[in-house]
Order: C-alpha cells, then structure tokens, then sequence
C-alpha cells in the first residue's frame, strides 16, 4: 500500500476547502490590509495544495508545474501589494482598509 | 502514513486560525509560517519533494520575511487594530461556513472515486520536474523572467514616488 492508496483524495479536498473557508474568513473579518494580504495568500496555498494532491492521484506533473508559477507569480503580487502598502501607510499614517475608501475609484 | 496526514492537517488547520483570530500581526505572521511549513509537509507525503522545497524556501522564507520586515518597518504592533462590528464578523463566519459546507457537499455528492492508473509511482523530483520545465513549459519560464523584472521595476518605481515630487 503506497501513501496515496491510504488516504482517500476526499480528505485532500476537504483539508483545502476548510483552510480556503478560513482565509476567506480572514479576508472578511480583518481590517488590516497587511492581514487580509496573508489571508490572500492562505487561500492560494489551499489550491495549491489540491492541484498537488491532485497532480499526485492522477501521475500527472502539468499540475506541480502549474503550482511552480502559481508560487512564482505570488512573490511578484506581494512584493508590489506590499510596497503599495507601505507608500499608503506613508501617506495617510494608516493600514486600515476602511481608512482607504477614498482608493476605490 | 494516515497519522502523520491527521497531525499535519490538523498543525495546517490549527495555525491558519491562529492567523485569523490573533490581534498580534506578529504572531499571525509566525503561524502563516508554520501553516506553510506544514503544507510543505504534505507537498512531501505527496512526493512533490521539489514543490516542498521551493515552498519552504519562497514562501515561507522570502514572502514571510518580507510580511515581517514592512510589519516591523511600519511599526504596527502599538497601535491596536480597530476592529468591525460584531454583528458584521457574526455575518462573515456565517457566510465562511455556508461556503464550506457547500464546497464539501460538492465533494461528497459528485466527487467519482480516483481511479489508479497501473503506472509505477512517481515522484515529482528535480530530476522529473527540470525537463519538463525547460522543454515544455520553456516559453512560460522565461516570461517569469520578465514578469520579476516588471515588478522589480514597479516595486522601485511606486517605493522612489514620494522623492522624486521633493526634488522637484
């Protein structure tokens, strides 16, 4: 019996949904730009992980590849959303999302 | 084997909590860490040995460390967050658990059983993953390339906007 055969890939999808619903959760709850960023990125790592999991039922590397730019592409998102963080911080002596309702266009 | 799936889910589950309910951004971010070391831990039960690494080191090293740095660059932890309404957070786990149970509902009504093909097992090593990234997704790669400088340039366009108004 290999690892995959053991483990239902039923629990890989639950495992992602319940950390998704938390980031979700997150995103919604916080007020913080800095903590609804990380919750971002939680919500992503859940999907990560289930088109690895699922890269690892099916035998199939396209997906682990995809996951590679997925990680690739975040570090360029949070290297930009944070140094536009920090010039909004700069200017209005805030992080709080509700302070910059007037970036909403 | 379903052990060790148990207690990783279960560090995944817990820390990304922790990253919600905590008010110290400092301690959020500090278990955001280990709920990435944690599902690195998984990327490894699913022999996705180069995927784990990679998360280990970009993820929860450079994107952390660099959460870390504008959090003690900002200065944040004295000021207490404002927090919404109790009737709003009442609302938003509400709607965060209608999700949840829909998303698993889905799962247990439709979700067909994964077939196994009668392949040997593998493992997505450096050695399987590295040909595959450079002769199939070569062109994909390189764009990586440029997207990083785009927001290397951007990062230093936005963060040098304030000076160059002074000078002027």
């Amino acid at each position: 019996m290999t690892y995959l055969e053991t483990i239902p890939s039923e629990w890989y999808l639950i495992l992602s949904a319940i950390v998704f619903c938390i980031g979700l959760c997150g995103v919604l709850i916080r007020r913080n730009a800095m903590s609804v960023l990380m919750c971002i990125e939680m919500m992503l790592n859940a999907v990560m992980l289930l088109l690895v999991a699922f890269s690892g039922y099916y035998r199939d590397f396209s997906a682990q590849i995809a996951v590679f730019f997925i990680m690739i592409v975040a570090a360029a998102e949070v290297a930009v959303g944070l140094v536009i963080f920090s010039m909004m911080f700069k200017k209005t002596s805030s992080i709080d999302l509700d302070d910059w309702g007037h970036l909403k266009g | 084997m379903v052990t060790l799936f148990l207690v990783l889910s279960l560090l995944t589950v817990l820390s990304a909590l922790c990253v919600v309910f905590t008010r110290n951004l400092i301690y959020s971010v500090l278990s955001l860490i280990v709920c990435f070391f944690a599902i690195a831990g998984h990327y490894v039960l699913l022999k996705a040995s180069f995927l784990a690494v990679i998360q280990v080191i970009v993820y929860a090293g450079a994107i952390m460390v660099l959460f870390l740095f504008m959090l003690m660059l900002m200065n944040l932890n004295k000021k207490a967050e404002a927090s919404k309404p109790f009737s709003l957070k009442v609302v938003a786990v509400g709607v965060c658990l209608l999700v949840l149970v829909a998303l698993v509902s889905i799962v247990f009504l439709s979700a067909p059983r994964v077939c196994f093909a009668p392949l040997a097992p593998v493992s997505g090593s450096v050695s399987a993953l590295g040909p595959l990234l450079f002769n199939e997704y070569a062109i994909p790669f390189e764009l990586t390339s440029i997207l990083f400088l785009s927001a290397v340039a951007g990062v230093v366009m936005i963060g040098s906007y304030g000076k160059k108004a002074k000078k002027q």
